[in-house]
């Protein structure tokens, strides 16, 4: 049995693309209803954002909620005022947070641990309170509303018009960019950059020494995180048809950081697995109990003092250690 | 000492402040390709920070490094690796969490792939080869699917002196190669060394004054921020200000 749950986790580690595709499909009939699965798969694909920075960088950053809400209000903001397509509203998403990301992450990448995240806290909270004033394009405390995308037509496919307000549909099609994001993270972190990355949270003098500039190897992951959120961020915004101002809010950064550790930093799925966790028990536990942040709060201190590592980090771990036991076991047996 | 040909390296008039201390005073030295060089001086002479200076840790505050003629005095760190400079730390320096032989795979993809973001790293497999031949030649042959920080004290040395080499340098700087060591692990760095020295240009910062006396031929004595004496190694035994500094303390 256990060799079955040790295979299937090896499997799962090198398939990782094919395996969490494989699961994402069938997701949505997993869970109570639809529209909790799309908010799994935005706000996976948000963590696993920011875990890029987080877990594989080492940066920890306070103000990803700035890379999310860039990219709803703007995706919305280009359907409302604009009128463009939802796919050029997706395009507009993910390059204004690509953007803020360069700015924010040019001034705070000057700094390290504590204060790196202060600043992002801070810069975010001033992208925060722009968009709160500028309720003209914003609607302000309001939030965006009216970001209505009907119907999903593909421009040279003309026969093709999906029903976006069907949920099911919504799951899918929203899936087609979450699996490219994903994809795109996988291969990043296979390729030499994703080395480098690790070796600068591992060592940044020894980086350094090795002929790496950490700045600007820095300043670049940052961008390409802010740039995933920022999609997370557009799909959230044709999901919702509206941007709720609480989008760039902290507590939306905080989350960020929540997901990650209660899935496990620095891990592919890991943060995938915290969101779904995470937006999970708050479904769950809002229909008991309105003070649902409490319980969600007792189970992430759980986590955080017992399971450091995460549900996946943990579940990696195990599964180390068992194969470290069958191999005794085996050479032992070898030997007698 | 011979000045014909063009020095590998250069130090001209270096001085460094820290606030209003001055670490180093006007240092003008030069060294030669090929050789084996130690600095050496007792506690706060100034040696890590002569180090610092030359291997772009710290830039001078005035004064001038010159490396195979060209001007390295304010070359931002990362360039060392580039322009042919590696080192290894004082304190062990490697990266922790990852595999003795991703430590020096790093190290190698430099040369080759560095900020390449789409292509998996196992599109480079002559990267892996030559990662383990280095691990092979620093003696962690058997270790390297080892975490590095699950490694010795002498090893995390080792994988540190591969992951220098790594760039293929023609000079290494090394802080104290053997500290902390205990003294088989000591004989096993100072094998290394000479093994490498037969390949390029080593300079070496050392606090124990004999380990360094039979290994090279040249010496710089530093002594509360300035040179005092530089020399071959009988040079240095005989010179009376360095016993009166130096000798005359142990």
């Amino acid at each position: 049995m256990t060799s079955f749950i040790n295979n299937t986790i090896e499997r799962i580690r090198a398939h990782r693309m094919a395996a969490s595709l494989l699961f994402l499909l069938i997701f949505p009939f997993l869970m109570p209803y639809e529209t909790l699965a799309i908010n799994i798969l935005i706000f996976g694909l948000y963590a696993v954002g920011f875990n890029l920075l987080f877990g594989y960088t080492g940066m920890l950053s306070f103000g990803h909620a700035a890379f999310l809400g860039v990219g709803s209000y703007l995706a919305g903001i280009a359907v409302v005022h604009a009128g463009w397509p939802w796919w050029a509203a997706i395009g507009v998403g993910v390059a204004a947070s690509c953007f803020a990301g360069l700015v924010i992450g040019f001034l705070a990448i000057r700094t390290r641990g504590i204060y790196f995240s202060m600043v992002t806290l801070a810069l975010a909270q001033i992208v925060y309170y722009g968009f709160y004033k500028a309720e003209r394009w914003t609607g302000g405390e309001n939030g965006l509303r009216g970001v209505r995308v009907e119907a999903i037509t593909v421009p040279g496919l003309p026969g093709v018009s999906i029903d976006f307000l069907n949920p099911l549909n919504k799951y899918y099609v929203i899936l087609v960019f979450v699996a490219l994001a994903l994809w795109f993270v996988s291969r990043l972190l296979d390729s030499p950059f994703g080395a480098v990355i690790e070796a600068i949270r591992e060592n940044e003098k020894r980086a350094a020494a090795c002929g790496y500039d950490v700045a600007r190897s820095k300043l670049l992951v940052f961008v390409l995180s802010a740039g995933i959120c920022g999609l997370a961020g557009a799909l959230r915004a044709l999901h919702l048809s509206i941007v709720p101002i609480d989008s760039l809010h902290y507590l939306q950064s905080g989350q960020a950081v929540m997901m990650c550790l209660l899935g496990g930093m620095g891990t592919f799925l890991g943060p995938f697995i915290g969101a779904a966790v995470f937006l999970y028990l708050e479904d769950v536990v809002t229909n008991v109990t309105r003070y649902w942040m409490g319980v969600v709060g007792i189970v992430f201190m759980v986590f955080v003092l017992f399971f450091p590592k995460g549900v996946w980090g943990t579940t990696l771990d195990w599964v180390a250690r068992w194969q470290r036991k069958a191999n005794v076991n085996n050479a032992a047996k070898d030997q007698s | 000492m011979s000045t014909s040909a063009v020095p590998i390296l250069e130090v001209q008039a270096v001085s460094r402040y820290f606030g209003k201390f001055q670490a180093l005073h006007n240092i003008t030295t030069r060294f030669q390709a090929g050789e084996l060089t130690a600095i050496i001086g007792p506690n706060g002479a100034g040696k890590s920070t002569f180090f610092n200076v030359i291997s772009g840790g710290v830039a001078p505050s005035s004064g001038t490094v010159h490396f195979e003629g060209r001007d390295i005095s304010s070359m931002a760190q990362h360039d060392y690796a580039r322009a042919g400079i590696a080192k290894s730390f004082q304190i062990t320096n490697v990266f922790k969490h990852l595999s003795a032989q991703e430590n020096v795979r790093v190290a190698l993809q430099m040369l080759t792939s560095r900020y390449q973001i789409l292509r998996p790293r196992a599109a480079y497999g002559e990267v892996s080869d030559k990662a383990d031949a280095l691990l092979v030649k620093v003696g962690l042959a058997d270790s390297r699917s080892k975490l590095a920080g699950d490694l010795a004290h002498g090893q995390q040395r080792s994988l540190e002196v591969a992951m220098a080499l790594a760039c293929g340098p023609k000079l290494l700087l090394m802080d104290e190669p053997t500290a902390g060591m205990s003294p088989q692990e000591t004989v096993v760095m100072m094998d290394l060394i000479t093994q490498m020295t037969a390949e390029r240009t080593i300079i070496l910062v050392e606090h124990k004054m004999k380990l360094v006396m039979g290994l090279c031929k040249r010496l710089l004595v530093l002594h509360h921020g300035e040179l005092l004496a530089e020399g071959s190694p009988d040079d240095i035994r005989s010179n009376a200000e360095v016993k009166r500094v130096y000798l005359g303390q142990n």
